[in-house]
């Protein structure tokens, strides 16, 4: 208990950016949710690809050692791009091939729900065996810095070191906690304003709230899905890099964890609603933080599953219920 | 002819819901179709929107074959329903309804779409005393004209309405059609489909009974409803 009060805003401001993280990846969980009432198992994997995007930027250009500031600020807004990418055109690439037949031919959720676990495992374990494939075409040598190792962790060339900005109580806030929270935010709001303004965005909210009306409304279905999927994509990508940034290390496995983290966040805040989704991970990163202070460590998964039950006690639909249907979001 | 519906039969799996039905509606008419529950009146009006696959017949709207074409192109050129039930955006306010009736139209800054949108409020001033109002909130009558002023936003040519008096008061039943026949006044064509066949006979130009999945009887509004088997059948015996 001491612990936890001598460290409370250190325990604080880096439960906030690893909330942010989880906030991030909520928002695939929760948008597809939203629109098509399913859990999409596969979008742990989704982030997963966009941490190796990060990798293989700093691998592909940082080797060389770039290590002056500049140049890793530089790697990194590619990165972001390069993830952003590589994790929408998985998202992209899920919703075309463990979804859209299932759809069309409208299936129980339940089969699409294998689909998408199904799904996972053949991402998760392309990327364990990438250096097999590679080799199976005889392109592993060339390829060797980044398909060696596929099974090990795999971390970022250069180390990120971050600096002291300025201090909350004790504790000194980093450029990394401040780079972290300020990204999350941002794109919060920009895919709040893009879902409630734009065209696509209502497209969105009219398939969330009434299906056939939208059809009738003339709303291309399949074209709001993908829309869907590249935006819940693009968001766990940034996340990656955000992640990248904090942890540096990455695993073809590495979704997992962070994808059931964020999914709980989700669920938490209330699954559908986007600003519920911010909420959830935030409180999730927190909480793991404080819990794992006050009665241990090991204890940090479980302080977030407890939390998430007694959440659901309280608030069967979450801590700000609505969905993408019915909020205003 | 603006629509030709020719040899349609739709299915549900095995079930065959409608069975090679033909019929036609003139540009500038009202035309209704009238039956009893699970008669395929529903069944029939999503196959012309294209939310239900025809299983053998074809769908000609104003000359271009839209038998294959989805629902959102459906909407483009020009044919546009109001759903059985309201099916309006719950979590929506009645202004974002109506925006997403003019979902597939380009020209939202243009003066012809206020135009729209002032007609719709002149036909239904409720709608425009609720404006902000999310549209789950309101009473089933508001929604049901919502869903209507909806439509109407698309500009559609064809208009087509799934038992526009469903659940509604008898002083708000009479109300709803003479909108209808109000708006089919100013230019739009109007599908009718109703359970309520005294209202639909009255106003229709143009009527078809639909019988287990096909139709039985064609005729004028006025000759319907003057046919003594569909009093018998749809009137009460009275009109
Ligand atoms: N999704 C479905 N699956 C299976 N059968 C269906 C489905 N929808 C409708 N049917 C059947 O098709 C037939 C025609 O239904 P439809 O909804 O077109 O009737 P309707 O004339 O609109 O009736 P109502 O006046 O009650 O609205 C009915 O026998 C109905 O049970
Ligand atoms: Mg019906």
């Amino acid at each position: 208990m001491q612990f936890f009060f001598d460290h409370f805003f250190e325990l604080t401001i880096t439960g906030l950016a690893l909330g942010s993280i989880y906030a991030l990846v909520a928002l695939g969980y929760t948008m597809v949710y939203g629109v098509l009432q399913l859990i999409n198992f596969a979008h742990s994997e989704v982030f997963m690809y966009g941490t190796f995007a990060v990798i293989w930027v700093f691998t592909a250009f940082g080797a060389g050692g770039h290590t002056s500031t500049g140049g890793i600020i530089g790697l990194l807004i590619v990165s972001v791009f390069a993830a952003m990418l590589v994790s929408g055109g998985i998202a992209l690439l899920i919703e075309r091939v463990a979804y859209r037949p299932l759809l069309k031919r409208n299936s129980p959720k339940l089969v699409a729900l294998i689909s998408a676990i199904g799904a996972s495992f053949a991402l998760s374990e392309t990327m364990g065996l990438r250096d097999r494939i590679t080799g199976f075409v005889g392109l592993d040598k060339p390829l060797a810095d980044y398909v060696n190792g596929a099974r090990d962790n795999s971390s970022l060339p250069v180390e990120i070191t971050p600096k002291a900005v300025f201090k909350i109580g004790d504790y000194s806030v980093t450029t990394i906690d401040l780079l972290v929270i300020i990204t999350a935010l941002v794109m919060m709001v920009f895919l709040d304003r893009f879902v409630r303004r734009s065209r696509a965005g209502r497209g969105m909210r009219a398939v969330a709230q009434n299906p056939e009306a939208a059809a009738l409304m003339g709303v291309n279905a399949v074209r709001v899905r993908q829309i869907t999927f590249l935006l819940g994509g693009m968001m766990a990508g940034v996340a990656a890099t955000l992640y990248m940034i904090r942890i540096g290390t990455t695993r073809f496995d590495a979704g997992f964890i962070l994808g059931v983290k964020a999914f709980t966040a989700a669920v938490m805040g209330g699954i559908g609603n986007l600003r519920g989704a911010l909420l959830g991970g935030l409180v999730l990163g927190v909480a793991e933080n404080w819990g794992s202070a006050i009665i241990g460590t090991q204890w940090k998964d479980v302080v977030a599953f407890i939390l998430l039950v007694v959440i659901l006690l309280f608030r069967p639909t979450g801590l700000l219920g609505e969905s993408l249907g019915r909020a205003r979001a | 002819m603006l629509l030709e519906v020719e040899g349609l039969s739709v299915n549900y799996g095995q079930i065959e819901a409608i069975r090679d039905i033909s019929f036609s509606v003139e540009e500038g008419t009202v035309a209704t179709l009238i039956g009893a529950n699970g008669a395929g009146k529903t069944t029939t009006l999503k196959t012309i929107s294209g939310l239900l696959k025809a299983r053998t017949g074809k769908i000609t709207f104003d000359g271009v074959d839209v038998t294959d074409m989805p629902p959102y192109d459906r909407v483009k050129v020009g044919l546009c329903q109001s759903p059985e039930g309201r099916g309006i955006f719950p979590g929506m306010s009645v202004r974002e309804n109506l925006e997403m009736g003019a979902y597939v139209r380009t020209d939202r800054k243009t003066a012809a779409y206020q135009e729209d949108f002032d007609r719709v409020m002149t036909l239904f001033p409720r709608l425009q005393e609720r404006i902000g109002q999310v549209a789950g909130t309101m009473s089933g009558g508001e929604q049901q004209m919502l869903a209507i002023g909806r439509a109407l936003m698309a500009r559609p040519r064809l208009l087509l309405l799934d038992e526009p008096s469903m659940g509604l008061a008898p002083k708000l039943i009479s109300q709803i059609f003479s909108i209808i026949t109000e708006i089919n006044e100013q230019g739009t064509t109007v599908l009718l489909v109703e359970q309520n066949a005294a209202q639909a006979l009255k106003r229709a130009d143009t009527a078809h009974v639909l019988d287990s999945g096909e139709i039985t009887r064609s005729g004028t509004g006025d000759e319907l409803a003057g046919d003594d088997s569909v009093k018998a059948a749809y009137l009460g015996g009275s009109v």
